[in-house]
């Protein structure tokens, strides 16, 4: 077994890796923004105690959550086009797919949140006079947003994992680009091993933040 | 939109080991709980015994060794995982290079999820009250003996519900042994759709294979929960992220 370590320079960094791992984080940034602002919509649906928006929330939150992604990243790619009249490509196809999908399971934590807020909270902001919008806006939702922070923070490392996963249908994000310098210099096992590395240092990075974060929060609470 | 369905398409022949389309699937089915379950075996042993001796007194090496496990697997993409297995190992360990990748994406789904329910197995030692180790070590238990008759009874049962998620969590992740053509479920869809041209009728029918496959284990859990449920204890489940 031979594992040549002059596969590691600067070329195979700035031809192949960087274009992905700079999709990768804009898909993690962008879809984490667009699942949580989802999300909480759904969330407060499933919250309203209509039944006009309540089941349908709850059949989308549900539905979501019982298939695999990469079949709702297939889904997608398949549908989208029909959907918008011509062909899109795989990475805006990823970009939708990861907001309808990530907001499942950001509206599950932004509901534990919303529930965490004692009842007394709402009450205190209807004696206020202000209007459901007012009381959400500037009482519930932000306490619920800091409860929730670590758990939050957490769900977006495993979108961060997830975006791998654009593999099934080609898009070219950071996995791809090693892949692609793997095969292209015909050192698979090497391209294989520096990927594994580089998503452990970043997944496990923040990981350790979000603790640090979690222990803070729970101090001023 | 008008949609003319082409339900027929699984009728036809796909001109390989399979004389139909649907007779292909339901062994595309058959690959994908077959993945699933010797993957949730394999990680309930392997995050049973990780869990447990993260929560050992006084073995700090094993602690070390527990939190390494888990932090190395959960922080490496499940994908990442499967092509470390599939490429990667078998270089460097010959013996591997005769395992079907069928094997190779069990150990690795497995391993993956066994960083996951030890975490899950932690937690739920570590909430039992300190009372319980302590009234096990003054009836003279040894560490072993308490453990067994004491501790791991009622952690076991107040993980339930996440273990729940966490059984329907690898039946979704199976799906990703596509990458290494293990030809379970998503794999037949992939192929299927470009054979035939109908995605949205062989899409349809696998994600419904997929949502009553997560059906299934909910109600089997849930029977397993309320089974084993110890009188006088009230155990309430969670909702959790995680895919």
């Amino acid at each position: 077994m031979n594992f040549d370590l002059s596969f590691y320079n600067w070329d195979l960094i700035s031809k192949f890796v960087a274009k992905g791992f700079y999709f990768s984080i804009l898909l993690t940034i962008v879809s984490t923004i667009g699942g949580v602002i989802f999300g909480t919509v759904l969330a407060l649906m499933r919250l309203s105690g209509k039944k006009v928006l309540d089941v349908p929330a709850t059949i989308y939150v549900n539905g979501m959550r019982s298939i695999p992604l990469v079949m709702v990243i297939l889904w997608v790619f398949l549908l989208a086009p029909f959907a918008i009249g011509r062909p899109i490509g795989a990475e805006v196809s990823a970009t939708i797919t990861f907001i309808a999908f990530e907001a499942a399971y950001f509206s599950e934590i932004m509901r534990a949140g919303i529930q965490s807020i004692p009842r007394g909270q709402v009450f205190a902001g209807q004696a206020l006079g202000m209007s459901y919008g007012q009381n959400m806006k500037l009482v519930i939702l932000p306490q619920a947003f800091r409860n929730m922070l670590p758990v939050l923070l957490t769900q977006t490392i495993i979108l961060f994992q997830d975006t791998s996963l654009v593999y099934a249908i080609g898009a070219y994000d950071m996995l791809k680009g090693f892949e692609t310098a793997g095969k292209n210099f015909g050192r698979p096992i090497e391209a294989y091993v520096l990927a594994a590395v580089v998503y452990f240092v970043i997944c496990f990075a923040l990981s350790s933040l979000v603790k640090h974060l979690h222990k803070k929060i729970a101090i001023i609470r | 939109m008008a949609m003319n369905w082409q339900w027929e398409v699984f009728l036809q022949d796909p001109g390989g080991a399979y004389p139909t389309y649907w007779q292909w699937m339901l062994s595309a089915w058959g690959w994908t709980v077959s993945v699933a379950l010797l993957a949730l075996a394999v990680a309930l042993v392997l995050g049973s015994v990780i869990g447990t001796i993260r929560t050992l007194p006084e073995s700090p090496w094993l602690t070390r060794l527990g939190n390494a496990w888990v932090e190395l697997f959960r922080n490496i993409p499940l994908l990442v995982q499967i092509f470390l297995w599939y490429h990667v190992i078998p270089a460097f360990v010959p013996a591997l290079k005769e395992v079907p990748s069928f094997i190779l994406v069990v150990l690795a789904l497995g391993i993956f999820t066994s960083a996951r329910i030890a975490e899950q197995v932690r937690a739920g030692i570590q909430a039992l009250p300190r009372g319980q180790r302590y009234a096990g070590m003054a009836l003279g238990f040894t560490t072993p003996q308490y453990y067994r008759y004491v501790i791991l009874p009622m952690a076991f049962r107040i993980i339930i519900p996440p273990l729940t998620s966490e059984t329907m969590n690898i039946f979704k992740n199976s799906s990703v042994a596509f990458a290494v053509s293990v030809s379970e479920l998503t794999m037949f869809a992939m192929q299927a759709q470009e054979e035939t041209s109908r995605g949205i009728e062989i899409y349809i029918a696998v994600t419904g294979l997929y949502v009553i496959s997560a059906f299934v284990i909910n109600r089997i859990m849930a029977f397993i929960e309320k089974r084993s449920r110890v009188p006088g204890f009230i155990v309430q489940g969670g909702t959790g992220g995680g895919h």
